[in-house]
Formats: structure tokens, sequence, C-alpha cells
């Protein structure tokens, strides 16, 4: 058994930013990561964070105006002005602790524009600030000499007396399951990306963190908001940044129109996401698009620009796409992207379940609401990672650790032998996943109805049923990644049931969830967040309503 | 496309591991990368095979290993430009000078001991601004050329000192320590290179280039490595046998327009470094026997003023 105060799980953004928080305020840490942690999906955030810096003239307000109207009305209005006064203070830090922010011409960070904003708030390091800022952090970290156990896996997490205080977790290297005893545990184990296929998410999205704290009975909320980002490509569902568009990169469909001027006559490429999306969609969908897509033209930025401030993307297009964006346009489609949804947490982190915490894109704090804003991700895992892991120390100071012994991993023990001894004909996880993904993709997508989201709901059951039957091929004990994959597609099945139930019970059209069958909002009936809460029989729903302070709904346009 | 991948594999659990090669047909797409080929060996042949991955476009820096016998990112190599000649068949290896796991995932610890070992974390002095560290852009640009690096460890794989010496620093930890060194935040530089120049640091790259060609990132490694040779140079730090060899060098080139091949030596280790000058002895009677003595009276070449006035010019603008 491993004992520590605090035990983070994730090592990302807000697992790191978490993890250096409660260090500094005294407690013990651990961080339980399943990859290394500059391997962690914050990397691919490439094109920046939003801060509101008042000492060039912006405000915090006024960011937490357009986070609020991004979200189509649906995110906290309290959580979100926690955000968007505190994101300054957390830049400035990020930039002492070393990041290289790219700067103006006296020295100071710059700013690029972004979309759903009025003001450029974004400050950047060419197009890998994810990057940039995880390799930071992790720096710090082994600063900090903070204890890290890399690749080691999550089973699941340990309750007593209705009180988190630990995680059965297994060693990828070796195979061996051991407990870790906490008297707090914070979850930053980040999105669910590929619950759909294809998604511009890396292959370790797997919704661990949300189905585990779904399992011991912390709701999750908002799962019917899954961003689509208006900039993928085709071929592999890569990234291709928004920092284009705010450097100010053209749409343009196959007629060559920049049809944006129809959906968003002010604000044109840099509208909020989902309405970038929805517009590209219905191109696409009337038949002005080429081949299922739309262009992305870079071409009167410059060489210069472009390597200065998109190389990244400029290399992916050419690895990905086998287009040079300096000479052609890109071909690029709306693609999964984010989660706006995820496990329900206040402003400190807490979820339902004492001493269960959860940060970043796994947690639903609620700031993004319907639709998160571009460069508000990377601002939300710093926030409320540091917020969490000062909660979660603080909490360590008063709380004893439970008694737990090396048997409480006996029932994940048992669940793996039996995983590993089931032999026979049978599918592998592979073809599970891939139906799940294409199902989620073709019905919870842009557009969605009542029909289709049956037809998935159906077809989640269905492979929910089989994922009983799944064969490990694998039954050794070291790196078995094949017993890893299974367990992942596991908890993704529990993502993608709680996403398709949110998606059926909003009946209306808000933010990223758009229903054909129902396409007004409807704030009479549901200005108010969904939960989904596991159960020994069905899931079970129910609703929390939208905290308004200052900014009352109003109809969107950009 | 029908593609054969030749993978290395290794299992650590069965009764008597030894290494083979094992052949996987695949049909596959004509834009599909080595990654997506091995992908679908675990998902659809195969789920014992071991690999890491995860980003798929080149930013996680997990999937480094050798293809056809070099250091390549797998989810940024097309299987395509890697067949030649009508060849249909890819050889897969894990990483090089890492000690293998399984498969082809290999023991990463000892590259992250490396980056531990060049402190690679920002040191400044004194109270942090209020606001940010004012700095140039131009610094921040070219330190980006440098924190482009995702540690996926091609460079260290590829490396032809590593091979022998597994001492040296290697090219990912020596880049990251000059992204410090290099950065105006950073108030450390000399205590850092102080270092850099022991045994194992700057002074024992061999300036084989084969960093250099494997990174996916164009992070140049060795030309942060010459780099940092420098600035020791000019914080003082004279007194290294690579110090001393790069400076004879110079002054030799300079004085005669061509190298004093018997005086390098010399210089790089001092005459009064007993134990090398014995060393030394072997070494020119076997040159004599082969008739490749360096002549005792070094001969400046036909117009080596013009030399030395290149050395002058260059030495003045610095």
């Amino acid at each position: 058994m491993i004992d520590q105060d605090v035990l983070v799980i994730g090592a990302g953004l807000a697992g790191m930013r978490a993890a250096l928080a409660a260090a500094e305020n005294g407690a013990s840490v651990a961080v339980v990561t399943k990859v290394y942690p500059v391997r962690s999906h914050s990397n691919a955030a490439q094109g920046g964070i939003n801060a509101a810096l008042t000492d060039r003239g912006d405000k915090w307000e006024d960011h937490a105006y357009d986070t609020v109207k991004g979200s189509d009305y649906l995110g906290d209005q309290d959580a979100i002005e926690v955000m968007c006064r505190e994101a300054g203070q957390e830049v400035i830090t990020m930039e002492h602790m070393g990041t290289i922010f790219s700067r103006d011409d006296a020295g100071k960070l710059g700013v690029r524009a972004f979309g759903g904003q009025r003001q450029a708030r974004t400050f950047f390091v060419a197009d890998f600030t994810g990057q940039a800022l995880l390799h930071v952090l992790h720096e710090q970290v082994l600063k900090h000499k903070v204890k890290v156990y890399e690749e080691w896996f999550v089973l699941s997490l340990l309750v007593e007396d209705g009180e988190c205080c630990g995680a059965v977790v297994m060693d990828i290297r070796t195979g061996a399951i051991h407990v870790f005893r906490a008297k707090a545990v914070i979850l930053a184990s980040g999105g669910l990306g590929r619950v759909f296929e294809p998604s511009t998410n890396a292959l370790i999205c797997t919704g661990d963190g949300m189905a585990q704290a779904y399992r011991v009975g912390a709701p999750l909320m908002d799962m019917e908001m899954v961003q689509y980002h208006p900039t993928t490509l085709k071929s592999n569902g890569a990234l291709m940044s928004e920092a284009a568009r705010g450097e100010g990169a053209y749409l343009v469909n196959a007629l060559g129109e920049r049809f944006m001027k129809k959906y968003a006559p002010n604000m044109m490429e840099l509208a909020s996401r989902d309405v970038v999306s929805r517009s590209e969609q219905t191109e696409i969908n009337e038949g002005r698009g080429i081949n299922g897509c739309v262009l992305l033209d870079c071409r009167h930025l410059g060489e210069k620009k472009i390597n200065e401030r998109l190389l990244t993307i400029r290399e992916v297009a050419k690895d990905f796409a086998g287009v040079d964006m300096v000479q052609e346009p890109v071909p690029i489609r709306p693609g999964m992207h984010y989660q706006m949804g995820g496990i329900l947490t206040d402003v400190d982190g807490q979820t339902a379940v004492p001493g269960l915490y959860a940060a970043g894109e796994t947690a639903c704090v609620s700031v993004h609401g319907g639709n998160r804003l571009g460069a508000n991700s990377l601002l939300d895992t710093l926030v409320f990672g540091r917020r969490s892991g000062v909660h979660a120390s603080d909490r360590a100071k008063y709380t004893k650790h439970k008694n737990l012994t090396d048997a409480s991993a006996d029932n994940d023990r048992q669940h793996i032998r039996a995983l590993l001894d089931r032999n026979g004909p049978g599918e592998m996880f592979g073809k599970v996943r891939l139906e799940m993904g294409q199902t989620m993709n073709q019905h919870l997508a842009v557009f969605r109805n009542q029909q289709g989201m049956e037809t998935a709901l159906a077809k989640v059951r269905e492979l929910k049923q089989r994922y009983e039957k799944v064969i490990v091929h694998d039954k050794g004990k070291t790196f078995n990644t094949n017993l890893i994959f299974t367990l992942e597609l596991g908890f993704m099945l529990d993502c993608a049931e709680a996403i398709v139930l949110g998606a059926l019970e909003r009946r209306e059209s808000r933010g990223a969830h758009t229903r054909t069958d129902m396409p007004k909002r409807d704030d009479e009936n549901w200005l108010k967040h969904i939960l989904i809460a596991k159960t020994p029989e069905e899931p079970k729903v129910s609703y929390k309503p939208v905290v308004i302070t200052q900014w009352k709904p109003q109809a969107r346009t950009y | 496309m029908e593609v054969t991948l030749n993978v290395r594999r290794y299992d650590p659990d069965s009764a008597k591991p030894a290494p083979y090669y094992q052949e996987y047909d695949l049909e596959i797409d004509e834009t599909h990368t080595v990654l997506d080929g091995l992908i679908k060996v675990r998902e659809e042949v195969d789920g014992t095979l071991a690999l890491r991955c995860s980003c798929r476009s080149a930013v996680c820096g997990s999937c480094a290993m050798r293809v056809n016998g070099h250091a390549v990112l797998a989810c940024k190599t097309k299987v395509r430009d890697l067949l030649h000649r009508g060849s249909t068949k890819l050889t897969v290896e894990p990483a090089g000078n890492m000690p293998i796991i399984k498969d082809l995932v290999v023991e990463f610890n000892v590259f992250w001991d490396k980056i531990r070992a060049v402190e690679p974390w920002l040191q400044p002095q004194g109270v942090p601004p209020q606001q940010e560290y004012i700095a140039p852009n131009e610094d921040m640009l070219h330190l980006a050329g440098v924190m482009a690096c995702i540690m996926c460890g091609a460079c260290v794989s590829d490396c032809t000192v590593l091979e022998v010496d597994k001492h040296f620093l290697g090219p990912a930890a020596l880049a990251k320590a000059y992204r410090f060194v290099a950065d105006p935040r950073d108030d450390a530089e000399k205590s850092r290179l102080g270092k850099l120049v022991q045994y194992g640091g700057v002074w024992d790259c061999t300036r084989c280039m084969q960093c250099v060609q494997v990174c996916p990132k164009g992070v140049d490694p060795m030309g942060r490595i010459m780099a940092l040779r420098d600035r020791a140079i000019e914080n003082g730090y004279h007194n290294s046998n690579g110090a001393r060899h790069a400076e004879t060098f110079a002054r030799s080139i300079k004085h005669s327009g061509t190298l004093d091949e018997l005086r390098l030596p010399i210089g790089t280790f001092g005459i009064w470094n007993v134990k090398e000058m014995l060393k030394l002895i072997p070494l020119g009677l076997k040159a004599q026997m082969r008739g490749k003595r360096p002549p005792i009276f070094h001969k400046a070449i036909p117009g080596a003023e013009n030399v030395r006035r290149i050395f002058e010019k260059v030495e003045s603008k610095r």
C-alpha cells in the first residue's frame, strides 16, 4: 500500500498544476499517470490561453461575458467569473516559471485574436502553446521533486464511509496491482475523444476519470455538449488550430465564397466554434463542399507569418493531407474535439463524493456550458487544477487515512484475472471500439435528431453487452497494452451511454447540441444542466439550475 | 496497397525470452503511416504487439522507433515513402540506446535521468517582476525552436556517441540545457556551463549529425551543442580537452592555413600531461611505420596570410 496526502490522477496541465499547488501547500503528493507527463494530451492545444490583462486595457468582465455568450448561456456564471478573474495571474505565473510566450515589440507578452471574443486576449507560443506549457510544468514538477508514478494505470477509485480515500492502480511495466491511499484524490485524467471516431484527440483520451467517478456515484453533467472543431483534416481527423483563423485565414466553399458572411456577418471566421462548425456542415450538406470538406485558405498570410506562427499545422497539413498551406488551401471539416461536460464539480474541484476532486477536461465546473471558446481550455486546466490542489491539500490537513489494506484491491485483481482467463473465439476490443466511435460520430455530431440518437443508444447498449465477452489476446504481465485498451473501452462505453442519455434528454438546441427536429433554444424549459448518475438499475437523470450572476440570456448572434 | 511489416518482437514473459522477427502482411491505404499499420496489427491481427503511441500527429513523442534502421516517429512516417524500388517490406524495431522492455517498448527512464541531470528548470535570480519578464521576441522565437522538442528520444536512439559511452548526456538533454542557457530570464548560465563542460557533456559530441537528421521536429540538437561550446568558451571555460582541442585547431589554421597534426594532441592534453603523452608514443610509432607521421616541422601553405585575414575579419565581427 502506498500512502500520500493527495493523490493526483493524470499528469497533463490540470494534474501537474494541482500537484504543484498541493505540494506548495505542504501536502505529500503523488501523481499517477498512464503515460509519461509530457505525452499528455494537453500537448495538442495549439492556439493559446485566454486572459484579460488589465495593464493592456482589457477587463476580466469582458472575457467572462464572451465566455458566457460562447457557452450559449449554459455556463455557470459564478464559475466563469472565478476563471476569468484569475486568468491573468495564472498566465503570469506560467511566464515566470519559464514559458516562452510570444512577445510584442516592447518585449511584453503578445496576443492574437481567437474565436468568439471581441478582443484579442489569447497569449501564445507559436502554435504549440499547450506543449510549451506542459513541458514547463513538467520542469517544475522535476524541480520540486514531486513523486510521479509514470505509466501506472488507475483501475478504480476507493470509497469508504462515503468518502473517496484512494485508488487501485496497476503498474503497466510489471502488471502488479497496488492500493494507493490518500486523504484526497484529484482526477485530472482528461477527455473522452476516443468515444468518437474520428476525433482530434489522442488515443489516450478514453474518459477513464469520468467513468471512474461515475462508477463511485459522482454524477456527470452537460455530457451532451460535445464540441466539433471547425477545422480538422479529413484523412485522420488531425487538428488545424483555430490560430490559423485568428491570424486571418479564410473559410471558403466550393464556389470560392467566404460563406461565414451568411452565418456570422460580424465575426465571420472567428465566430464561436459551434456556429462555425454548423455553418460548414450546412455548406457541405447543401452541396457546396468539396469531397465532404470546405477549404481553409491561409495563402494570403504569407510564408513568413505562417512559419513564425503556424509552423506546426503547416507540417501537419503537409504530412497528413499532402497540402502545403503556403501554396494551397487545406480541405477541412468539423471533427470531434472536446467534451464540455464531465464530472460535476464546484469552483474548488469538489465533486459530489467527499474527498474526490476533478479538474480539467474530465471535470465540468461548468465554465464552458454548451460551447467552449478556443483557448479557454488551457485556462480551465490551470485555474481549476490549482484550486483543486489547494483545496484538496487543505482537506488533507484535517482528514485521517481510511482503514484500507492491500486486500482493497482484490476486486480489481479478480476482475483482471477473469478478463485474462477468458479464452476462445470472440472479438477483440478494436472492433467494438470502432463501431462505438462510428455510431457516435454518425448520430451525435454537429446535427442530431431523436431517431438517430435512439439508434445510437440501442447500439451503445448492444456494444456494452458484447464488451462483456471481449477476449484479451495478450496474457502476459509486462506492458500488456491489449489489457489496458480493453479496460479503457469499458470506461468509454460508460461515457458514450451518458452522452447519448444527456442528448436525448435535452429537447432543444443549445450550443454544440443542435437538433434538426428541435432547432430552437428553449430558455423557459432547458436553461438548466442535465446530470447523469449511476444507480444499480438504469442511470438516473436529474437537473441543476444554471447560475446566472450578471448576464441575462439573450439571442446569440456573431 | 500491400505491405509487410517485419517487426522485431520480444516478450519478457515467455519461457525463454529472446528477440525474434515477425512479419505482418497488411492491406493499407496509400496515405497510411507506419503507425496506422502497427495499430491495425494490434487491433485486428495480433493484440499481443506492444508499442507506445498516442497523439498521431507528432506532438506527444510516444512512437519513436527504428524503421528500416533509422529512428522516426511512426505517426509521421508514411509507409509509401519508405518503400523503395518495388520493395513491399519495412523493418520495424525498437528505438536504440535504451533497454527493451517488450516488443517496441523501450526503457525510457535512462532518457529522463539525463534530462533531470541538466537541472531543466528556469533559475532566475531575485524577486520576479509584478508582471511578465520583458524579453525580446527574437529570443523567444529562437528558444521556440528548441522548445519544439517533444522528448521522443529519436536523437538518443541513433546517437553514435551513446552507443559507445553511456555517460554522454546525449543530444536531447544537451538541447534542453541550451534552452535555459540561451534564455534571457535564466541567471545560472555560468554554473550550468561549468557542469556541461565536464566528462559526458558538450565536448563529447563527435558531430556525426545523426541527431540532426533523425529529429522529427527540426530541433537541431547538434547545433545547440555547438552553441553551448561557444558559450562555454565565451564564459571562460578553456580548461577542458575539448576547449583546448578547438582552440589549438583554430590557432593552427589561423597561423599556417592547415592543421598541425603533431601539435594538436599536445595542445589538447597539455605537454605536462605525462599519462596522455605516453599514450601517444605507440600511436606515433604506428603512424611512423605506415608512413603517416605528420611532419615534425609544420609548414604554412602558400597564401596562409589570406586565411589569417579571414580569421581576423570573423573575429572582429564577434
